[in-house]
């Protein structure tokens, strides 16, 4: 089985992000893998070694991006492809949505399309609906199990109600939470592998489709008010004198 | 000169660092408190094939270079000292050494189990009577046809009850000329009847790792087992003590960085007199020793990887690294616990635990003193390297991952 895992590039999880000057800042934090999408990979490999299938990563963004792929590659994917062009530069999701639509069927389509549920920059988990709309094919999302079967595939979703059972006819789009199981870590063989590997950089040209134009801008940006916080420690003789005076206050300040 | 690390390094240290902080940091001090090993860190360790990081390929390895070996022990002691002291005996005063000195046969029939993690090595050279002092051990083998009979007491020795095979040195020759020529190498498989082992609990330090004693009586071991030949026994101490002093100065490297970001976070966010203390000089300075401190650690180690990678001895650079990282964490250390002020007094915080992991290293595997007398040694002009029969092979990629 082919399988393609569409992985993002984000800034670190412990960055402290800010807006400065109408743009996002991360500081000097590193740019890693998007989370998400690492379980996207793991979910990806599984079912490489459950149907002896490849694993392609797929990733839009700069030069920097093929960190990130390395580290798809190292945790055991098979190939990686970057999309990077310079007017892909203000890219949203719908835009993003079609760019990868068009690497996918470059790279020879596959049965399968796993992203992660969404990224950590922006939040919008939009992109693998988008693309499975863009392509045609049926969406199944937030799979915390895959099954194959032959042309189908069956998920178990986790959703707020409970989980809840699909299954479609591959091709599909899939996008997967977290039960899919903890990302595997880099392999010592993988790591030298992707240390190795040339990835292939595709303009929009190579991909023969033109830059699209972003329905979705950003018109402001701004940091979170900052609010003052005060820490008091509650003493008392016996724990239930501090419970009582713990529930004064929270009475008092309203909280409940 | 090219003082960069490589792709296949950063990536190797970013994925030793997430197993330590996923697995290990989060458990550590409920451990270290119970005086326990973690159960899983060890297994763990083996199956992502950390335990067997530099050794090629077909000796079961991960076929990294040496400076791998250090990175990856920089970024377990900076979680906990007890996963790189793991390292030290395996990887270091086991492994490495074997591989240097053990035959074809016996790299096939016991390197490939230590490398792949299906098998657990230390190194036991230290006695009850003896520590530095490596001629003056009294531990016995007597030759016996296809045997050597081993009978004595190995005391202080890491993973004693977790390992499986040990490189064991102890004397052959009571009479030789010079004690150092009577000794030799063996490797012992501990589960042989006649071995007994034990834990020393107590420690003022790495508490979540696994110290203790071996006893040997009458124990048979193989012939085939002897690593070198008969009178080899200390030259094979000494270079397993070349590889295990070089995790110990690249793991101290990393007590260095954990006591600088632990003590840089708090700084920042810790106020006194209106602002945060990170604004007051005193503690600035404490940060710039520390800030200095780990980067010629990390040089200095940087450059014993390298060495070992180009095949070059390098028994007075790891005596250096090791003497200043060791002693560079302990400062470090106690300076995160004055930046800390009466937190770092308590174990709610790390920096408390990284004084006491920190405390041992500047004795063992040549205690600071033993350094110095080696650098003074060579700087006299009194030590030289002989060349051995059994040189630690210069790192080649297309042989070490073929």
């Amino acid at each position: 089985m082919k399988i393609i895992a569409c992985i993002k590039q984000v800034p670190d999880s412990e960055a402290k992000v800010k807006a400065e000057n109408g743009q996002v800042s991360w500081g000097d934090a590193p740019l890693v893998i998007n989370p998400f999408d690492e379980y996207a990979v793991e979910g990806a490999l599984q079912q490489k070694e459950t149907t002896n299938g490849t694993v392609t990563a797929l990733c839009i963004g700069p030069e920097s991006a093929k960190d990130a792929l390395k580290h798809a590659l190292a945790m055991g994917a098979d190939e990686a492809v970057l999309v990077s062009d310079s007017a892909l530069d203000g890219l949203d999701t719908l835009g993003a949505a079609r760019v990868l639509a068009a690497a996918i069927q470059k790279i020879g389509g596959a049965d399968m399309v796993v992203f992660g549920r969404q990224t950590l920059d922006n939040g919008a988990g939009l992109t693998p609906a988008q693309t499975a709309r863009v392509l045609g094919w049926p969406m199944l999302g937030l799979a915390g199990q895959i099954k194959v079967d032959g042309g189908n595939v069956t998920v178990e979703r986790v959703i707020e109600e409970g989980r809840q059972t699909v299954s479609a006819k591959l091709p599909a789009v899939l996008s997967v939470v977290q039960s899919i199981g903890e990302p595997r870590y880099p392999s010592f063989m993988g790591i030298r592998k992707a240390s190795k590997a040339a990835i292939p950089v595709w303009t929009l040209a190579d991909l023969g489709v033109a830059a699209p134009t972003a329905l979705v801008t950003r018109a402001e940006l701004m940091n979170p008010p900052s609010r003052e916080t005060k820490v008091e420690i509650i003493t008392g003789e016996s724990p239930a004198e501090i419970a009582d005076k713990l529930a004064d206050k929270i009475l008092a300040e309203k909280v409940l | 000169m090219d003082f960069a690390l490589s792709p296949e390094h950063q990536m190797v240290q970013k994925m030793v660092r997430d197993f330590a902080q996923k697995e290990i940091a989060p458990v550590i001090k409920e451990h270290d408190r119970k005086q326990e090993p973690i159960p899983t860190a060890l297994k763990r360790m083996g199956e992502l094939g950390i335990l067997g990081i530099c050794i090629p390929v077909r000796y079961g390895g991960q076929g990294m270079d040496y400076l791998t070996l250090g990175l990856a022990c920089e970024e377990l002691e900076a979680v906990d000292t007890s996963l790189r002291v793991a390292m030290s005996v395996h990887a270091g005063l086991c492994s490495l050494n074997l591989f240097q000195w053990g035959t074809e046969e016996q790299k096939e029939r016991l390197l490939v189990p230590l490398a792949s993690g299906e098998k657990l090595g230390c190194g036991a050279f230290t006695e009850p009577g003896m520590g530095s002092d490596v001629a003056a051990m009294t531990t016995t083998a007597k030759r016996d046809g296809d045997f050597y009979i081993l009978n004595g007491e190995k005391m202080w020795i890491s993973l004693a009850t977790k390992a499986d095979l040990a490189m064991v040195t102890v004397k052959t020759n009571p009479s030789a000329r010079k004690a150092s020529e009577g000794l030799s190498a063996f490797i012992v498989d501990l589960h042989s009847e006649g071995v007994k082992t034990g834990d020393i609990h107590g420690k003022l330090g790495v508490r979540a790792g696994s110290t203790g004693w071996i006893s040997f009586t009458d124990v048979k071991v193989p012939v085939a087992n002897r690593i070198g030949e008969e009178g080899e026994g200390f030259k094979i101490t000494m270079s397993g003590f070349d590889h295990g002093r070089y995790t110990v100065a690249s793991g101290a490297t990393g007590i260095i960085r954990a006591s600088l970001e632990a003590s840089v976070s708090y700084a920042k966010t810790r106020k006194t007199f209106g602002k945060p203390i990170a604004e007051h000089q005193l503690i600035q300075e404490k940060i710039a020793k520390m800030a200095q401190d780990y980067e010629i650690a990390r040089l200095l180690y940087y450059q014993v990887g390298w060495l070992k990678n180009q095949g070059k001895r390098s028994t007075r650079e790891t005596s250096y690294a090791k003497k200043f990282a060791t002693e560079a964490s302990f400062n470090a250390a106690n300076e995160a616990i004055q930046i800390h002020g009466a937190y770092g007094f308590s174990d709610e915080y790390d920096v408390e635990r990284y004084l006491r992991n920190s405390k041992g290293a500047v004795i063992y595997e040549g205690s600071s003193e033993i350094q110095s007398l080696i650098q003074a040694g060579y700087a006299l002009g009194e030590r030289t390297d002989k060349p051995l029969r059994c040189e630690l092979p210069a790192y080649d990629e297309s042989v070490w991952q073929s």
